[in-house]
């Protein structure tokens, strides 16, 4: 019964909040671009350069909310670029996002090496400290699991709650719904679907820097290569598992990341003495196949997803 | 020109004209609309109506030509402008997203993108209103998604009132109504115009267009081929006008049948979820006759169809095919024993349209010579094929390498019925083969078929229309809940008598016995 032990420590629920953060804002913001139409398989590569762009900045002498900001832009930048290829060119998103994530990669290890060519050991940062809410943090349990955490982590709950007030309560939502849906609908109102489109892709893109961020800014406080290692691709399947929607979509970020806390502790218990470590590694990965599985069977794509819009074609 | 009625006018197009590539849609196109009329825009498949309100209203740009609406010039290009300006359109392929509600679909784009608020509770009063002032019964809080066709319709309309609309644009709203969604448009477009909005109307409908309209623009092959007021003529100069040249009904000789083809004795097919099977069904095609078969959509028409084509076995009964029992039951099966289909969709099951003309051509031939030879493509035989049918069927289309998907529903069906007829079939299996087309296409498809009944060919004609059913058939059978009436020599049953058999009565209880 080691499970429950685990289940009803405080640090474990702290270890899941924390895990699931950088999840949390890459997810919002591929769900954003899904929504609008467009699929970012840039979100890899993305977050590796968000992760960078944070602590160099940070390194370099900057602020930590500068960091952030920084990160944000750099992620937004290449979001430019993907939605430039993919909207009003209507290349392939697959090819488009792929070469996205490898471009990214790529140019954060460039600017790396060629900020830091001696240094064999990468540098530390003071990262983003836990701010204990007054008063809530003192509930047992819940406090010290959600309520001492860094401002990162509160930014990307509260992330979640704006980001569904603005799809579904605001004209731009509506609208950003409707491009993903039939894009049809939008021309014919007279909005420019390109403009939405592109608009959803570049501010989802800075989403999901802002999650590599927290990697290095928040969760870690330095920078290493394999640091995202497909925590971006998780988010894709995060996206389906909510089934679009924003609010479902996080819970099955704090799910998994629940998944990855217990399989760390599992190792260190009796068990892990008998079980090769790779199947705990394995534990969080599988139980989300099976979570997708059967959560996603009657999950509402957008239908007009991967579609590209070209104004005046018949 | 117009009748000077007085009347203001609101909508001046003055010398539209667009290509697509080589074709040339809309070619110097002018006209006038006035406020408090319904003009029709009558004209065939591919004559250039739906383009030429797509200019109108902003969605494609002419290359020449120009629109005003109130006396101002449109920019082109930008149906924000349209809107604007007050104009509504209801498009033939509704504009709605399905994943949200009628009142989102109804508030999107109708304020500003970053204003905060979707002004969700004044725009339920205004639809609320508008419902009430037009007609328009819809439940502003339902998924579009789980609306019906009908409904769906009555929410674009209600969008374009929403925005004000002076004038209402049309697309073929008809194409997807049934008779009572229809007279229930009618009333609310009449409700518009009483309020002094105007209305374009585009249909090759010719009954609904002397209906509803007070004038009449006919345009054929992207020309205004003519301008007439709908009380100064009738269907049939309409329909003249509309294909150019004067119009025969399909005729029938008296010709005697030939030996049966294919027969189904007592035959059961499965139920395919909301698609009921068929239960003992006896049947024969002969050399030579149509048969038509009548019935409420729905019936087990598609099971039958299927059966036939190779897509379904019986599971209980016997077929015999040129006197045999086939052994093996295919589409593939079917194709070598000459069996043509046209099936009912010709966008999902009748052509790849993202396949060039000349693909589709061969679809069902391409594996043998001379489109393929030891395994090789012989794409210059493809296209010669092609070719063929452009010409032979009046294929309208930029040429055979373009993509089906371009052409009009009536073009692309002249391309099926090639493809089928040059094949020299014995049995041919038209299943709805002149739903959606015009009159031009539909005397042409039905001239072709009972050319190839007169040349020997065993025919199927699954069709809704009954009228149709009538004219074409040699015996009719009136199929209801899988189940098939006995086979009516032609000129036997009245229209009444066969509603009954539609409606089920003669029908025994058990299976019945032919």
């Amino acid at each position: 019964m080691e499970i429950l032990d685990i289940l009803l420590t405080a640090s474990f629920w702290a270890a899941a909040v924390r895990i699931a953060s950088p999840l949390i804002f890459a997810t919002l913001g591929e769900l954003i671009c899904e929504r609008a139409g467009v699929l970012n398989l840039g979100i890899e590569g993305i977050m590796v350069i968000g992760a960078f762009a944070g602590w160099m900045t940070v390194y370099l002498g900057g602020g930590l909310w500068t960091g952030v900001l920084v990160a944000m832009l750099a992620g937004m930048l290449f979001g430019l670029l993907h939605a430039t290829l993919t909207v009003p060119f209507g290349l392939s998103q697959h090819v488009v996002g792929l070469g996205v994530t490898l471009l990214a990669t790529v140019t954060a290890s460039f600017a790396y090496r060629l900020s830091l060519p001696e240094v064999t050991s990468p540098p530390k940062i003071e990262p983003f400290q836990p701010f204990a809410i007054p008063g809530l943090s003192q509930v047992p349990l819940i406090g010290p699991a959600f309520f001492a955490q860094t401002p990162l982590t509160y930014l990307a709950f509260a992330l979640i709650a704006l980001v569904s007030i603005v799809l579904y309560r605001t004209p731009l939502g509506l609208a950003l719904r409707a491009a993903g849906e039939n894009p049809a609908s939008v021309e014919a109102q007279g909005l420019s679907v390109t403009a939405i489109r592109m608009g959803a892709v570049i501010v989802g893109s800075g989403l999901m820097a802002i999650g590599g961020a927290f990697l290095t800014m928040s969760a870690f406080s330095s920078f290493f290569f394999e640091m995202v290692n497909g925590r971006g691709w998780i988010c894709i399947a995060l996206v389906v598992f909510g089934a679009w929607k924003p609010g479902k979509a996080a819970l099955g970020a704090l799910l998994f990341a629940a998944f990855d806390a217990l399989q760390v502790r599992l190792q260190q218990t009796p068990m892990g003495a008998v079980v090769p470590y790779q199947v705990f590694l394995m534990v969080p990965y599988i139980l989300s196949i099976l979570a997708l599985v059967l959560m996603s069977r009657r999950a509402e794509v957008p239908a007009a997803l991967m579609i590209p819009f070209n104004k005046g074609e018949r | 020109m117009a009748p000077d009625t007085g009347a203001e006018v609101v909508l001046r197009l003055d010398g539209i004209t667009k290509r697509f590539g080589p074709l040339v849609a809309n070619d110097g196109i002018s006209f006038e609309l006035r406020k408090g009329e319904v003009i029709a825009l009558l004209g065939e498949n591919g004559a250039g109506k739906t383009t030429l309100m797509n200019i109108l209203f902003g969605h494609y740009t002419a290359e020449g030509g120009t629109v005003e609406v109130f006396g101002r010039a449109l920019p082109p290009g930008h149906p924000r402008a349209a809107l604007d300006a007050g104009v509504g359109m209801v498009h033939q392929h509704f504009t709605l997203a399905d994943n949200m509600t009628v009142l989102e679909n109804i508030l999107l784009g109708t304020r500003p993108l970053l204003s905060p608020r979707l002004g969700a509770g004044a725009a339920r009063a205004k639809v609320a209103k508008l419902s009430r002032d037009f007609g328009l019964a819809v439940d502003p809080d339902a998924r579009v998604g789980n609306l019906s066709v009908g409904e769906r319709q009555r929410v674009e309309i209600l969008k374009a009132l929403y925005r004000d609309a002076r004038i209402l644009i049309l697309d073929e709203p008809t194409a997807v109504l049934t008779p009572q969604e229809s007279a229930a448009l009618f009333g609310t477009l009449r409700k518009a115009v009483a309020q002094g909005l105007s209305v374009i109307f585009i249909s090759h409908k010719l009954g609904e267009v002397m209906e509803i309209s007070s004038r009449v623009l006919v345009l054929r092959h992207g020309k205004l081929a003519g301008e007439v007021a709908t009380a100064k003529t009738d269907r049939h100069r309409l329909a003249e006008m509309m294909v150019g040249a004067e119009i025969a009904a399909p005729r029938l000789s008296d010709r005697a049948p030939g030996p049966a083809l294919l027969t189904l004795s007592n035959v059961d097919t499965p139920r395919r979820g909301s698609v009921p099977g068929l239960s003992g069904v006896n049947l024969t095609l002969r050399a030579g006759q149509i048969t038509g078969l009548a019935g409420v959509s729905g019936n087990g028409q598609a099971a039958l169809a299927a059966l036939i084509g190779g897509l379904e076995r019986p599971v209980h009964g016997g077929m015999e095919l040129h006197g045999e029992v086939p052994g093996d039951w295919s589409p593939r099966a079917a194709l070598a024993a000459g069996i043509a289909r046209i099936p009912e969709d010709r966008h999902k099951t009748g052509t790849v349209s993202d396949f060039s003309l000349t693909e589709n051509a061969i679809l069902e031939s391409y594996d043998e010579a001379p489109y393929s030879r030891k395994g090789w493509m012989d794409w210059r035989a493809a296209e010669g094929f092609a070719r063929k049918i452009i010409e032979t069927y009046d294929v309208r289309c930029p040429g055979p390498s373009a993509r089906i998907r371009l052409l009009s529903g009536g073009n692309m069906q002249k391309l099926i019925l090639g493809r089928v007829l040059e094949a020299g079939p014995k049995i041919i299996l038209a299943n709805q083969p002149v739903r959606g087309l015009d009159i031009g296409a539909v005397t042409f498809v039905q001239n072709r078929l009972i050319a190839a009944r007169d040349e020997g060919a065993a025919v199927l004609l699954i069709s809704e229309d009954l009228d149709e059913v009538m004219a074409l058939s040699d015996v009719i059978h009136v199929i209801y809940e899988g189940r098939l009436s006995p086979a009516f020599p032609r000129g036997t049953m009245t229209p009444a008598g066969l509603g009954q058999w539609m409606a089920g009565h003669g029908f025994g209880g058990g299976a019945h016995a032919a």
